[in-house]
């Protein structure tokens, strides 16, 4: 499914937080091309960087300095609302926790994000394909608290996906979750990347769930190896 | 599907929506209840004016609508019986007895030609000088009975009848005597004046005040048209600060409200603002959730005001009328809901301009 074309283009990434009076520098020099299909796993120690990154990547956080180009578009000097229309169109989010509203049906939170996309209507013949590859047809009308943590895993995926996001970015997804559950959402993640030709950027602590990746980014201290 | 996410959060946290609902059902109530209570008082004043059955009214110089005590020489009402086209006036005085409640003295025999007298349902009329009768609402509220003592004004009354209400004050006692006990000997604070032909009311009026000048002069109609609310700057004045402390009390509560359910949904927010939503969405939900539990505590301080009716007419049937008024229910409403929205603002404006990541590592 790589078609040669990078989808995300990272060029000297830097960013520096501030934290009181100290500086604290989490990218010190990032470059990075993930093509678009590609499934990129980044890993690395704690403190290396790589959550800094993928907030980046996902428009949740501006760059201190470097070029960084998401779907063609320059995320240096983009606005609060530039971002905001980012992660609304471009981007989908997986998180470790799974983050779905408690208060909303499996069914709900995927048109939450439909919603906040003014998507309306019908969800599309593909995404329901989808649906049914992820397994959680008959799962939709209940909510988080009645789902097991890889159910909930798997409603976050699609939540991420229903837009149609350029990019899927997975941080520490089967961090919550048992081997089987993990296992069976990284096949998950590889069968949308292989089938869907989905391009994923995915976060792991995990060795073993790095390997479901098409190739395997390490950071360390700010830098990639 | 916003509007869903904003039932299922109330749905979510039903103490907090039900407290919320609450308070500003109390406080719409508030607001509802003082308002009849003024409506209700001064309609019931207006019809038991009216229910005398005199076709003109006269006070003292410079006295007020609402003011019941100021007199006059009660040896007005003869220059008045000479005008022509009068048929008799009568002379009552009236005094207050406490925050709300009034004692008219009445000379029984000339009163009851304006329209056939009081109607009694126990007892009947003075037998004598310390004698007392009173309606139903004042004996209810009072338990008070026929052959019974009340006492008014520092000293006691014998009851010797208990009349429909509907007629001038709740308590009514020979004119002589109360005449004699506030120091009125020889006055009246009120003459009802009957005419021989009523369709000429307005002709006796302005004859009445070309010979009565300064005295306010009214024909019943006109009359009961001034018991209006507009009309008593201070009492209007009271409306608004009840108002105002209503509205402040909807806003502390909705922002007490807010502020909690934007700290315990901090992760939620997040959430959403990685999903795309913009600071307007995130407040919008929240504005929503206010309004929503406004509208709600509105209809419930509007059933509310109902049993505050019941319970006033109940208790206090004398002393306060209660009148329901729907004119009312959309400004309480509005009032209610501006309050709740200015109090989810700050909370809402918070969760909007909250940091993403920040949300997100929030535990």
């Amino acid at each position: 499914m790589i078609n040669g074309q990078p989808i995300i283009s990272i060029r000297g990434l830097r960013k520096t937080y501030h934290a009181g009076e100290v500086d604290v520098h989490a990218l010190r020099g990032v470059d990075l091309d993930v093509q678009t299909g590609e499934f990129v796993s980044v890993v690395g120690p704690s403190g290396s960087g790589k959550s800094t990154l993928f907030h980046i990547v996902g428009g949740l956080t501006p760059p201190t300095s470097g070029t960084i180009h998401i779907a063609g578009r320059d995320l240096l000097g983009m606005s609060e609302a530039e971002r905001t229309e980012l992660r609304k169109t471009s981007v989908g989010f997986v998180f470790q926790k799974y983050n779905l509203l408690p208060t909303l049906t499996a069914r709900d939170n995927i048109e939450i994000a439909r919603d906040i996309a003014h998507k309306n209507g019908p969800l599309d013949p593909e995404f329901l394909r989808m649906l049914k590859l992820l397994g959680i047809e008959s799962r939709l009308d209940h909510k988080p608290r009645a789902l097991s943590g890889g159910e909930q895993q798997r409603v976050a995926i699609a939540r991420a996906l229903v837009n149609r996001p350029a990019i899927l970015l997975a941080d520490e997804p089967t961090g919550n979750l048992d081997t089987e559950n993990s296992n069976a959402v990284l096949g998950l993640l590889r069968d949308l990347n292989q089938r869907a030709g989905q391009t994923i950027l995915m976060i792991t602590h995990n060795p073993e769930a790095a390997g479901f990746g098409d190739r395997i980014v390490r950071m360390r201290d700010g830098h990639i190896d | 599907m916003t509007n869903k996410l904003v039932l299922e959060n109330l749905k979510h946290r039903p103490i907090r929506t039900l407290i919320g609902v609450v308070v500003i059902g109390i406080q719409v109530t508030l607001i509802l209840t003082l308002v009849g209570l003024k409506e209700g008082t001064l309609s019931d004043q207006a019809s038991r004016a009216s229910g005398v059955g005199a076709d003109i009214i006269v006070r003292p110089p410079s006295s007020s609508v609402v003011s019941m005590s100021a007199s006059m020489d009660a040896r007005i009402a003869r220059k008045i019986d000479q005008q022509a086209g009068v048929k008799f006036s009568s002379g009552v005085l009236q005094q207050g007895t406490d925050l709300f409640n009034y004692v008219t003295g009445v000379d029984l025999p000339q009163f009851d030609k304006l329209n056939g007298g009081f109607r009694f349902v126990d007892g009947g009329p003075f037998q004598g000088p310390d004698d007392v009768i009173v309606d139903e609402f004042y004996a209810k509220q009072n338990k008070l009975h026929v052959g019974g003592t009340v006492n008014l004004l520092n000293r006691p009354w014998h009851v010797s009848g208990i009349y429909q209400p509907g007629m001038l004050t709740r308590v009514v006692v020979p004119l002589a005597t109360l005449q004699d006990l506030t120091a009125n000997t020889g006055k009246v604070s009120w003459v009802y004046v009957k005419l021989d032909d009523p369709s000429k009311t307005d002709q006796a009026v302005a004859q009445l005040r070309s010979v009565l000048k300064d005295y306010r002069i009214y024909s019943m109609e006109e009359f009961t048209s001034l018991f209006s609310v507009s009309r008593i700057p201070l009492l209007n004045g009271f409306i608004w600060v009840v108002i105002g402390l209503g509205v402040v009390v909807g806003f502390l509560a909705i922002l007490l409200s807010m502020y909690t359910a934007v700290l315990e949904r901090t992760r939620e927010i997040g959430v959403l603002k990685a999903l795309g939503a913009s600071p307007a969405y995130i407040l919008n939900i929240l504005l929503r959730e206010a309004a929503v539990v406004a509208i709600a505590g509105a209809i419930f301080g509007i059933l509310l005001s109902f049993v505050t009716r019941f319970l006033i007419h109940d208790v206090v049937p004398a002393s306060l009328i209660q009148a329901i008024v729907p004119l009312w229910w959309p400004i309480a409403a509005a009032i209610a809901v501006f309050g709740a929205l200015l109090g989810a603002l700050g909370p809402g404006l918070k969760a909007a301009r909250q940091d993403a990541i920040e949300a997100l590592a929030y535990d």
